[in-house]
């Protein structure tokens, strides 16, 4: 995994609430076994028509968009399924940072699994960001995960929190499995244990 | 004396194989459930690795999610991906030595569906997959958390997953439902009440006298949905319907092991004066047959109210709103009964259980699909549907002229060629209404099995009480 420590770039504004994870990538998608090439497909039914032509208006389809890292979406992203699809599709895409006042659980931490930085900010916070990520490529946006803030364009500094753990796997691109392995004997110990209190099982 | 804990404070400390400082645990998995859509990479990450699956008799797979359910699939499936896909599940399942119920197996069915069916699923324990709805399984007061696929690789590779603990939260349903209204009702009217964000970062647990009166199938009806709430998991403690319902199943214990099982099972409740974070309490009098009319599973009303204007909402709400509206082609004001479907499909991991298929044919008995309305039924398991064979509920089912198909999740998600064509609209008793979930623009009313049935007669969304008393 690619580790995070900081980054400029532009934002793509979604401030739908409740985008869900049949949005960012449909099932029709899901029937890959690969992790890679999600990202022509992201936000597939609302980025293009029926006969595969790019919706104009759609925001990744604007000129401002191009080019675009972060996305900045209303409250409650990454809701319903548990696909992955949906951040490895976000990453091929190219967004390395989701900026919301809320996650979904299970989308929140499938984004550390994949590099990328979910922030979450207060209500005024991600509006004021929201409006710099509608300026597209006329407004970049800050993230310094180390220090943990996001600088607005005009440098307003919105600091955030997040999880220690998460942020020394992010910030050093650390396998996960590899790190819980080193754990492997206190694993093997509780299983013993566990069998013998709950043979059962 | 220890402080008093939560049915969840209780599972957790049973299962933390490892604590860092920072409080982050290795929470030991007891059951490991796999399908084909969310497992392929995890599998491919291991090989890549070099790793093996540490509990292979822990772990159990199950293609589900894009198998057809039409005579001749385990023959062949003609979708090229969804056969590469189902293909590397058998191919995982062989070479890992995992247990596995392939399409060939009368034991086949939604992963969810199985897991109890086969008494995987146990009190007290910890159970995981690649799939949303693993919160189903807290029906049995299992901690059941749906994850993501690289925490399947971990899975897979440590049988432990990184994980620090939520919050508590108990949902309860005091007094006792009215006719027609049942274990879907009441698990919406929750949503309804909190919000697809209002579980987020905690573990419900659902208790109250209305809970208690449910059976098992209803109680895993009511957790299925506890992630459309955006909780971690949902959790309903273990009484004797519970063990009644697991006793005999293949994989539950046997003999003495049994009875030394159902000694620690009965210790798995909250104590009295335990702390929850957040408590919500919902009468059950009040809880009224419920239909979805918007696109998150949060836009529910009564089956007798109309459809609400996008301006009465507050917040980030009102374009949401409208577009659902616009989604849907519904406007503010029509009276939610006077809408008209073209499908009903009754199935998926919330409402595939036996018990689902005899309420909604209980309503079918003697009636026929309205003109024009494709109805399907898809059972959760091979075993559902053999059941319901053997107690003459397909042929209610065929004689109303719907189709009886073999056991996925089909429709619910619409991977396979079970699809809505665009703009039609459908009576589901599934647990999405998302955009598309049910097919490219298909339009998606979520409702009890008994609300689907009254629908599907009608033609139109329906109370499914005028056709109680009808019956009566
Ligand atoms: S039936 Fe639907 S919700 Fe349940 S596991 Fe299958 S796709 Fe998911």
């Amino acid at each position: 995994m690619d580790s995070f420590t900081n980054l400029t770039g532009i934002a793509a504004p979604m401030p739908l609430v409740n985008i869900d994870t049949d949005m960012i990538i449909p099932k029709q998608f899901l029937k890959t076994i690969k992790r890679s090439g999600l990202g022509r497909n992201l936000f597939d039914e609302m980025r293009y028509d029926r006969e595969g032509n790019e919706i104009a208006d759609f925001v990744l389809n604007r000129p401002e968009a191009k080019g675009c890292q972060i996305l900045v979406a209303g409250r409650n992203i990454g809701c319903g399924s548990s696909r992955e699809h949906a951040p490895w599709a976000l990453l091929d895409f190219g967004i390395r940072c989701v900026i919301s006042t809320s996650f979904a659980d299970i989308f929140y931490n499938n984004c550390f699994k994949n590099g990328i930085l979910p922030v979450t900010l207060p209500a005024e916070a991600v509006a004021h960001l929201m409006k710099d990520a509608e300026k597209g490529a006329n407004a970049r946006i800050m993230i310094d995960l180390p220090a943990q803030t996001v600088t607005a364009a005009d440098g307003t500094v919105f600091a955030f929190d997040i999880d220690p753990f998460k942020k020394h796997c992010l910030v050093n691109g650390l396998d996960d499995i590899g790190l819980s392995l080193e754990k492997v004997s206190a694993i093997d110990a509780y299983e013993a244990q566990a069998r013998t209190q709950r043979p059962w099982l | 004396m220890t402080a008093p804990r939560t049915l969840y404070d209780k599972i957790w400390d049973d299962h933390v194989a490892h604590r860092s400082d920072d409080g982050t645990c290795l929470l030991y998995i007891d059951r490991h459930l796999v399908h084909e859509v969310t497992s392929p990479q995890a599998f491919e990450g291991l090989r890549m690795a070099g790793r093996k699956v540490r509990a292979p008799e822990k772990t159990i797979a199950v293609p589900d999610h894009n198998v057809p359910t039409t005579t001749g699939r385990e023959a062949r499936i003609d979708n090229e991906e969804s056969r590469i896909q189902v293909e590397t599940l058998d191919r995982n399942a062989r070479d890992f030595g995992i247990h596995y119920y392939p399409v060939s197996d009368i034991r086949q069915g939604i992963v969810h569906i199985i897991g109890p069916e086969q008494g995987w699923t146990l009190p007290g324990t910890t159970i995981v997959c690649g799939d949303s709805h693993t919160a189903t399984h807290g029906a049995f007061g299992a901690l059941a958390h749906g994850i993501g696929t690289s925490e399947v690789e971990h899975v897979l590779a440590t049988q432990t997953l990184i994980q620090k603990k939520s919050k508590n939260m108990k949902v309860e349903i005091t007094g006792t439902l009215g006719p027609g209204v049942t274990a879907k009702d009441i698990t919406m009217a929750v949503i309804g009440a909190t919000g697809t964000a209002g579980g987020t970062g905690h573990v419900i647990e659902y208790c109250g006298e209305a809970i208690r009166a449910l059976s098992m199938e209803g109680r895993m009806t009511v957790c299925n949905m506890a992630i459309e709430g955006g909780a971690r998991a949902g959790l309903i403690a273990p009484d004797e319907k519970t063990f009644d319902y697991l006793r005999g199943r293949p994989h539950a214990p046997k003999g003495a092991a049994w009875e030394a099982a159902l000694a620690f099972w009965r210790t798995l409740h909250t104590d009295e004066g335990a702390h929850f974070d957040k408590v919500v309490t919902i009468r059950a009098e009040d809880i009224a047959p419920l239909v979805t009319w918007g696109t998150s599973p949060e836009d529910v009303l009564p089956i007798t109210a109309t459809v609400p204007d996008p301006e009465s909402f507050a917040g980030g709400k009102v374009e949401a709103a409208r577009r659902a509206l616009d989604y849907m082609g519904l406007k503010p004001g029509t009276r939610l009964a006077d809408v008209a479907i073209d499908a009903v499909f009754i199935g998926s991991c919330t409402n595939g259980r036996i018990e689902d298929l005899r309420a909604a044919a209980a309503i079918l008995r003697g009636r026929r699909l309205a003109p024009g309305v494709r109805g399907m039924v898809v059972p959760g398991s091979g075993l559902v549907r053999h059941q319901a064979e053997e107690e003459g509920l397909a042929q209610v089912f065929i004689d109303a002229g719907f189709e009886w198909r073999l056991a996925g999740c089909s429709m619910c998600l619409g991977m396979n060629p079970d699809q809505l064509a665009p703009g039609e609209r459908c009576a589901a008793t599934s647990n999405r209404n998302f955009e598309g979930r049910q097919g490219y623009k298909g339009r998606t009313h979520l409702m009890s099995p008994a609300m689907a049935a009254a629908a599907a007669i009608t033609g139109r969304l329906t109370d499914v009480r005028e056709m109680m008393a009808e019956t009566v």
